[in-house]
């Protein structure tokens, strides 16, 4: 590119996790201490659940909310939030030319089909026929609308009618890392001028727990903070669906739109997780970040997952660097794998917005009395890929 | 409104799998001479089953079977074709990005059977009994295989692509959705090469299932390679397929400085979601009429220019009259002249993989200048009066061609290709 990077605005945030919903919410919410997650439902697993919310508000057509998971209404709750925050809601010339990435897992199982034929798959003759049969007559037929990846977004364009371009990313937590690096490059290139990004991941679900119990990255009580899980690491998984509007200045100030923050860039990586991978994987992206940052107002948002060994590698990484204040906010919306990024960079812009960091939640984490200018943010994936975002206060 | 680079981009090496085999040369040489890949499902049981028939890939050995294990060793293989033709980097170093088109990766059944036996419950099996199983690292396997990112990364340790890759859904649009991606990157300018790579070997009990409980597959099962019967009126569905292609995409100048062989070029991406309904289009076709005017806007073209339309062409009575609705009011009075085939009548749907490897076909069609048909048209649909290339295959002048890819989730991206930048 031969021409200078479009400044790029957050113009837009849509939050919704088991603190509750919006920037006002978390706010407060960050700068008391943590509440320990209700975990009988999964136990052992600790798992941050969803704060009740009223879908209607976001999703007024009940057969919408029938059509789709808990998944997928989380999401497109979150992106109604968001557009809202825009001032974009409703603006249809707009939301025809808004361009969506979207940060997705896959949907849930019906788990009452899986054990039933679990457990009478044991004593099939034909364990072939046998499935065919039970799949057939079990499964719900719009089940695998509500499970495929790129369904989100599709609920998204129906309910609240984003129709520019529509990708999904998968992936775990370099989806989300990636679905926010590719959406300011597009509109730092000219090739977007608007675009909502972000995901959403429902916790409450034993098939999910399934596949990270397997890999041996599932927390088990007692909780603890992100920071605070040596020698018994894990994920205290979080439903959670966060997404942003990212705007080019120009965009935006043509609409009369305000910036929330400015995202300034996003680095994004992939090793393979050997000793002092993550380190210096780590430092590759900082290197990228740090001539941009000033010290002494700036703090880093951590998405740590708290499994190990990553959580502990960013944590002794983070420890390295002088006045850097680190939050890990998992501690206080666990975990939400795909959209955790976003959800980050959009508590940086709350933060920023208030020109102060939140409290820390507990003795690992410093104070921060001066004011607040730029956030990095951090997301190591519990397994694989690394990102980092520098989010500024927009002038 | 935003002003970006629309140049072309360079297609320097491809390779291609589908149900006629492997390779670019036995593939074309099968869909020249009409061959249909779909057979009897031989992998599991089909008793109890409406639909009996689908163009899986039997000859890439994956023992035992599991989706995300095909899905990978085909993306493997045809990746190994890309790079070899295209001749650029060095074995396990691929000087640029990873854009993978993937079918959603999920714990599948045998998955699920063998931790439950592990778990050993006397009566009725439930989660909890498969997650103290699970508890304690004996199945990491697991987990690795049917992390969403999991083809992705070995994919990128293997060929040494570089920084994160990226694993994308946009259902049977995917394909097209990862070229479009590796466009967009080499013109922004953040790399000179990059590497698209779609594959799909996703069809066991549960997957065929699912389609045929939302009655998109075809169930005319005998024979089976008359089945898929795009744009005749007896159309009655699609047919599952698996498949994989891989595109080395680099910019022109790159391309150029090394000189590497140039098999055509990616003119023009268009994309325009549908917010109509879940599975069905917009009645009146309006996101499928912009996606390919946006995508034939982007390549600098205008609708007479076009010389091929290799379609979405799925066969089901849905998606066949939306796409020749949306193709006759795009190109208007020259509609019928302006030939359009269906891979897919040879190959079946190749879901995730089909967007790339109908670009493949048409860079070929470019190529050899020669149009595969579309093959069982016996009864035509009088609703469609278009040239589908009934049959047989002809020789043909192909300047501009367009590949159209749509998906569930009201997805819709079209690609627009030449032998020759311009």
């Amino acid at each position: 590119m031969a021409e200078a990077p479009r400044e790029t605005w957050i113009t837009g945030i849509g939050i919704v996790s088991c603190l509750g919903e919006g920037a006002d919410t978390h706010w407060q919410r960050l700068n008391r201490p943590p509440p320990t997650p209700e975990s009988d439902a999964f136990a052992p697993y600790v798992v941050h659940r969803l704060a009740p919310i009223e879908l209607d508000k976001q999703i007024p057509k009940k057969g919408d909310q029938r059509q789709m998971e808990p998944w997928q209404r989380i999401g497109t709750y979150a992106a109604g939030l968001a557009l809202d925050s825009a001032g974009a809601k409703g603006n249809a010339e707009l939301l025809a030319r808004m361009d969506m990435i979207v940060a997705a897992g896959g949907g849930e199982r019906d788990e009452t089909v899986d054990a039933t034929i679990l457990t009478d798959l044991r004593k099939a003759q034909n364990k072939g026929t046998f499935l065919n049969e039970r799949l057939m007559s079990d499964l719900r037929p719009t089940l695998f609308l509500a499970q495929l990846s790129n369904l989100l977004a599709g609920n998204i364009s129906i309910v609240h009618g984003v129709t520019g371009m529509s990708r999904t990313f998968m992936g775990e937590e370099s989806a989300g890392v990636d679905a926010v690096r590719i959406a300011l490059a597009r509109i730092q290139a000219g090739q977007s001028d608007i675009s909502l990004v972000g995901g959403s991941f429902n916790a409450e679900r034993k098939d999910v727990l399934l596949l990270f119990e397997a890999g041996g990255h599932a927390l088990k009580a007692p909780f603890a903070p992100v920071f605070e899980r040596a020698g018994r690491g894990g994920m205290a998984i979080g439903s959670l669906g966060a997404f942003l509007v990212l705007e080019s200045r120009d965009s935006a100030t043509a609409r009369n739109a305000k910036p929330l923050a400015r995202l300034s860039s996003v680095q994004s990586d992939r090793v393979r997780r050997q000793p002092g991978a993550v380190t210096e994987s780590l430092t590759k992206m900082w290197s990228a970040i740090a001539p941009q940052v000033a010290p002494g107002q700036v703090a880093v948002i951590s998405g740590a997952s708290g499994s190990q060994p990553a959580t502990a590698d960013e944590h002794a990484w983070l420890s390295t660097i002088p006045d850097l204040p680190v939050r890990a906010t998992g501690t206080y919306v666990g975990h939400g794998v795909e959209p955790q990024f976003v959800m980050n960079i959009a508590l940086a812009s709350v933060a920023l917005g208030h020109e102060k960091l939140f409290a820390p939640a507990s003795g690992s984490e410093a104070a921060m009395n001066g004011p607040l200018t730029q956030v990095v943010v951090t997301g190591v994936g519990h397994w694989r890929g690394e990102g980092m975002a520098l989010v500024e206060a927009a002038r | 409104m935003a002003s970006a680079s629309r140049k072309p981009v360079a297609v320097t090496g491809s390779g291609v799998i589908t149900s006629l085999g492997i390779g670019k040369a036995e593939n074309w040489k099968k869909l020249i001479a009409g061959q249909s890949g779909i057979h009897a499902i031989r992998r599991f049981s089909t008793d109890g089953l409406k639909t009996t028939i689908a163009g899986t890939v039997d000859f890439v050995p994956v023992e035992p079977f599991c989706s995300a294990d095909l899905g990978e060793r085909m993306a493997d293989i045809v990746v190994e074709e890309a790079i070899a033709e295209s001749g650029i980097g060095a074995k396990g170093d691929f000087p640029g990005p990873l854009f993978l088109a993937v079918a959603p990766v999920e714990i599948e059944w045998p998955h699920r059977e063998m931790v439950a036996a592990a778990a050993g419950a006397n009566g009725a099996v439930s989660y909890d009994d498969l997650l103290r199983a699970a508890s304690g690292g004996k199945f990491r396997g697991i987990h690795e295989r049917c992390v969403m990112l999991s083809v992705g990364d070995h994919l990128a340790e293997r060929f040494g692509t570089k920084g994160s890759p990226i694993s994308l859904s946009t259902a049977c649009a995917s394909g097209a959705s990862a070229i479009q991606l590796g466009v967009e990157a080499i013109r922004r300018g953040e790399t000179d090469v990059a590497l698209c790579v779609a594959t799909d070997g996703s069809i066991n009990a549960e997957a065929l299932i699912r389609f045929s409980l939302l009655s998109a597959l075809s169930t005319a099962n005998d024979p089976p390679e008359s089945a898929a019967k795009p744009f005749s009126k007896n159309r009655d569905g699609f047919v599952m397929a698996e498949g994989a292609g891989a595109l080395v995409l680099e910019s022109l100048e790159h391309a150029k400085a090394r000189g590497a062989k140039i098999l055509g070029v990616i003119e023009g991406c268009g994309e325009m979601a549908d917010s109509f309904h879940r599975t069905r289009s917009s009645p009146d076709g309006k996101p499928i009429i912009a996606c390919i005017r946006k995508a034939i806007a982007d390549a600098g073209l205008t609708p007479d220019d076009i010389d091929y339309i290799n379609p979405h062409g799925t066969g089901t009575p849905e998606n066949d009259k939306m796409e020749s609705l949306g193709v006759m009011a795009v190109f208007g009075e020259r509609a019928a002249s302006v030939p359009m085939s269906s891979n897919k009548s040879m190959i079946g749907h190749t879901l995730s993989a089909a967007g790339a490897v109908e670009a493949i076909f048409t860079l070929m069609t470019l190529e050899h200048q020669r149009l595969p048909p579309t093959i069982n048209y016996q009864v035509p649909d009088p609703t469609i009066p278009l040239d589908v290339v009934p049959n047989t295959a002809r020789d043909a002048t192909v300047r501009h061609a367009i590949s159209n890819s749509f998906g569930f989730g009201g997805q819709n991206v079209s690609l627009v290709m030449a032998r020759e930048p311009a």
